[in-house]
């Protein structure tokens, strides 16, 4: 990654142009042509470190339900229940982490009775399983991009 | 903000990938029968005004642009020193989201925190930081160890 693909991802990232040529628009901030533009996006993109271009909607305004799980599995169970969690489509996130409550998923769902019965399902299936139900009540930060040359 | 179905359609189509074309948003358009591209990015900008679009743009993924650690951070906080102790959670540049949560029997921890570092010593370094600019309270990392699943969501679907 050389200087303009750094300035070419702090760009899209901030805010990918909303014009009918936007690699145009892109290769007129960062100094290269429109055809270069695109080939280094679609380069960043094959070598995995973009993971899409589009939009990140606001799902409570959009009259969804979210929450965060965390759930403490006996360690033979872990992925099992891993793989059982990331079937549903409204799981978004799933992470192992180093603790005893080892899963952590997040649920982005239609309603809160959709929810419950995901949490009703995941229980039925790990009844060893603890489940912590975590809603948020407030959200004091969501940053959703980094610069590449911080902290 | 009302929605008509012409903007789920549209919510559905970019919440996903762009068409990798010279001109996307035309080609975007075209899946929407007959909606003029101007239309379509006028949309998008109303979306982004109204707030249900936070944002328009690339999605990296973190840890192959640098960050090799990331921890979850747990702090219990006092109900009355939330606001304050959120503050100084959110100075920090190596915390991307802070959350206020709810509590659960044996799970007494009410504020979270995603740090994110080079190493995990570095994300150790800055949860002891917080901890010590609010108070030394009870707090606990939480180390990913293993991403099994990370989408966006997928609305009126």
């Amino acid at each position: 990654m050389d200087e303009i693909d750094s300035r070419i991802l702090r760009l899209i990232q901030e805010g990918f142009p909303l014009t009918t040529r936007p690699y145009a628009e892109i290769g007129r901030h960062v100094g290269c042509s429109e055809d270069e533009a695109f080939r280094r996006i679609l380069t960043m993109k094959r070598n995995g470190l973009i993971r899409r271009i589009g939009g990140s909607f606001d799902s409570r305004r959009l009259g969804y339900v979210t929450t965060l799980v965390g759930m403490r599995v006996p360690e033979k169970d872990i992925e099992r229940a891993a793989a059982f969690v990331s079937s549903f489509s409204e799981v978004t996130h799933n992470y192992q982490r180093e603790d005893a409550v080892s899963i952590w998923f997040t649920l982005v769902c239609s309603s809160q009775r959709r929810l419950q019965e995901i949490i009703t399902e995941i229980e039925r299936n790990f009844p060893e399983a603890q489940i912590l139900d975590l809603p948020a009540k407030r959200i004091f930060k969501l940053r959703v991009h980094f610069d590449p040359s911080e902290p | 903000m009302e929605l008509s179905t012409r903007d789920k359609q549209l919510i559905v189509l970019l919440s996903g990938d762009l068409p990798e074309t010279l001109t996307p948003y035309r080609d975007v358009a075209l899946r929407l029968q007959g909606l003029p591209e101007e239309e379509l990015l006028a949309t998008i900008k109303r979306f982004k005004e109204s707030g249900i679009l936070r944002r328009f743009g690339a999605v990296l993924r973190h840890h192959q642009a640098g960050f090799a650690a990331n921890a979850m951070v747990v702090y219990q906080v006092r109900e009355e020193e939330i606001a304050r102790t959120a503050e100084a959670i959110v100075s920090s540049p190596a915390v991307s989201h802070c959350y206020q949560r709810e509590t659960r029997p044996g799970w007494p921890y009410n504020l979270y925190a995603m740090v994110h570092g080079r190493t995990k010593q570095q994300c150790q370094e800055v949860a002891a930081g917080i901890a010590r600019s609010i108070g030394n309270p009870n707090y606990r990392l939480l180390f990913s160890v293993r991403e099994y699943k990370k989408t966006s969501p997928s609305f009126f679907q």
